[in-house]
């Protein structure tokens, strides 16, 4: 019996010829990271665990991304501490306001997540490299804590379960559209303990940026990682930033699959999860007309050059609806300063848009956009839960860019087919 | 180890964000945590609950974010255990490490009423509803999670055997 893709990588990094799912491992690990939240309780766990150094700084990466530029003051004391501990171990990835993007944008566009790598991260997304053709998944602090000190953690091993996406992509149907529709079917615990391995036509189809979406959100379903086989498109993403060798890896063709399954998405339309779950998903034509407040465009999900470029497209001459709030939020600086060089920026602006520095920000309810009481924003973010991005009466409904800049010039929830 | 405690009960696909909502995410101090835990869909739950009191809950509970401050809300604020049908990974990771023990069981959640006294009988295996005089069994916890639940979690278990 062959091995998935996830079975192959943790294999490797156990140190072991082959796993089964079920089996607990102790893996090494190739990156850990941490942000402004998560960060400071794996330090005192760390410190607490008797930790002097950490067990490579060039494994480990703190990112001062979610409520930074600091909102307030207990936020300024939390990145003071992550500061002053990053110095003292002479952490080189290390990234503060001026350097830092969000989390999963920054770290695959720096190069310091690679194909084949085991990352684990104190944030519930990092199973976004999965795109990469990564084995990621996220923790808490306290495990955080202890693998700066120890390089290793414990995994049990997950079954997998295989998504073929079988058609082509309709026009405005993207990365967002297919996870969100996946997250609907499987439900919100569908996939909770196990991986999603995404494969088939339509996702070969997809940027590199679609492909991060999806394994973004694979933690919606409950996955403990998404992945994507690699394969030319993730091989020249990766050429032009990588500094050290990584390993691709491809399930065998007689792996064992927990559950397979065939969505054919020709006539898939834009999807939309409804308030208050992101399994709470339908087709953009069922939802009838819901009038809107704010949309937000960015995050970890949706916030990378591809993401602005096709919304931008569609606010291009036109300006956001009178009354709606339209924030748009360039993943890293990188994204942002080609977001300029492109012209995006100016059209954002045009259309009457504020932009952010790139921050996670609204997204949880942080900052730079945070809801009022009864109000309703559509968002390319990836959790609507109750009182999410603000008030607990508030209202967040997860949708494309595309979908998000329709709404915005419409007032209301909006395929970009009404525009046409 | 046993633990008994009045029960409060919960539904499905309890999220962070509603055990522990992200403005009080720029502070790690428990009491502070403790103070609103559970605020985005019971207020004022800790100021109902006494020490040593046990939440029940239905599928997935945990979900969303990897803050590790939702199972510290719910530590800090006097819950000593949670039973519950299902509990989303990460979740299901922290609990074990800062030392606050879950137990999945379907039957007692659907059998249990908020406000019923139950003991969870970690050793044996077993539940025991007072209230109704009921008894369940349980599947066991594995022996690394029992041990990291008796050594207080994660940090003083590396502490105390110095090594996983």
């Amino acid at each position: 019996m062959g091995l998935t893709i996830t079975e192959k990588i943790l294999a490797e990094h156990a140190g072991l010829d082959k796993v089964t799912p079920g089996q607990l491992i102790k893996v090494r690990v190739d990156l850990a990271l941490a942000n402004d939240i998560t960060a400071p309780l794996a330090i005192s766990a760390f410190h607490k665990a008797g930790g002097k150094r950490v067990f490579d700084k060039e494994k480990v990466a703190l990112i001062l991304d979610h409520f930074t530029p600091n909102k307030d003051i207990p936020s300024a004391i939390q990145c003071q501490k992550v500061r002053k501990f990053a110095l003292e171990q002479g952490i080189p990835h290390f990234y503060d306001v001026g350097e830092v993007g969000i989390e999963h944008v920054l770290l695959p566009e720096e190069g310091l997540v690679l194909p084949g790598d085991l990352v684990i991260g104190a944030d519930s997304h990092t199973c976004t490299y999965g795109a990469l053709g990564a084995f990621s998944t996220g923790v808490g602090s306290t495990d955080l804590g202890a693998v700066m000190l120890t390089g290793k953690i414990w995994l049990r091993v997950p079954e997998t379960i295989k998504i073929i996406y079988k058609g082509r992509l309709p026009k405005w149907v993207s990365g967002k559209d297919l996870i969100l529709y996946t997250i609907g079917n499987l439900g919100v615990d569908g996939a909770n303990y196990k991986a999603i391995e995404f494969s088939g036509k339509a996702v070969e189809e997809l940027s590199m940026d679609g492909r991060f979406t999806m394994a973004n959100m694979a933690i919606e379903a409950g996955a403990k990682n998404g992945i994507f086989i690699p394969d030319s498109k993730t091989e020249d993403y990766v050429k032009e930033r990588a500094r050290r060798e990584y390993k691709i890896y491809r399930s065998d063709l007689d792996a064992n699959y927990f559950l397979i399954k065939e969505y054919d998405i020709s006539s898939l339309e834009p999807q939309v999860a409804l308030p208050h779950s992101p399994g709470n998903v339908r087709g953009i034509s069922e939802i009838g007309e819901i009038k809107i407040d704010q949309v937000v465009i960015g995050s970890c999900t949706n916030g990378r050059l591809g993401d602005l470029e096709v919304a931008a497209n569609i606010l291009k001459g036109n300006r956001v609806k009178k009354g709606v709030r339209l924030i748009v939020i360039p993943g890293s600086q990188k994204v942002y300063y080609n977001a300029i060089k492109t012209g995006i920026i100016e059209t954002f602006l045009e259309a009457g848009a504020a932009i952010s520095t790139p921050t996670c920000g609204p997204c949880l309810g942080g900052h730079m956009g945070v809801l009022g009481p009864g109000e309703r924003a559509v968002s390319t973010t990836n959790r609507n839960f109750v009182g999410r991005m603000g008030h607990k009466d508030s209202e967040v409904y997860l949708a494309s860019p595309a979908v998000a800049a329709a709404s915005a010039l419409l007032g209301k929830i909006a395929s970009p087919e009404e525009l046409e | 180890m046993i633990i008994e405690g009045r029960v409060w009960k919960f539904l499905d696909n309890i999220d962070t964000d509603v055990i522990i909502p992200a403005k009080y995410l720029n502070t790690s101090d428990i009491k502070i945590l403790a103070k609103h835990c559970m605020e985005g869909i019971k207020p004022g739950f800790s100021e109902l609950i006494s020490e040593g009191d046990i939440i029940l809950a239905g599928r997935n509970f945990g979900c969303g974010s990897s803050r590790e401050h939702a199972p510290l809300a719910i530590k800090g604020a006097g819950i000593r255990a949670i039973v519950a049908k299902s509990f989303s990974r990460i979740f299901y990771r922290n609990a074990f490490n800062i030392g606050l023990p879950l137990i999945e069981s379907e039957q007692i959640v659907e059998t249990t009423d908020e406000g019923d006294i139950i003991k969870i009988y970690f050793d044996d295996a077993k539940i025991i509803n007072i209230t109704k005089n009921l008894i369940f069994k349980i599947q066991p916890l594995p022996q690394f999670m029992m041990t990291l639940i008796a050594d207080g979690g994660l940090i003083p278990h590396l502490l105390k055997r110095g090594k996983w």
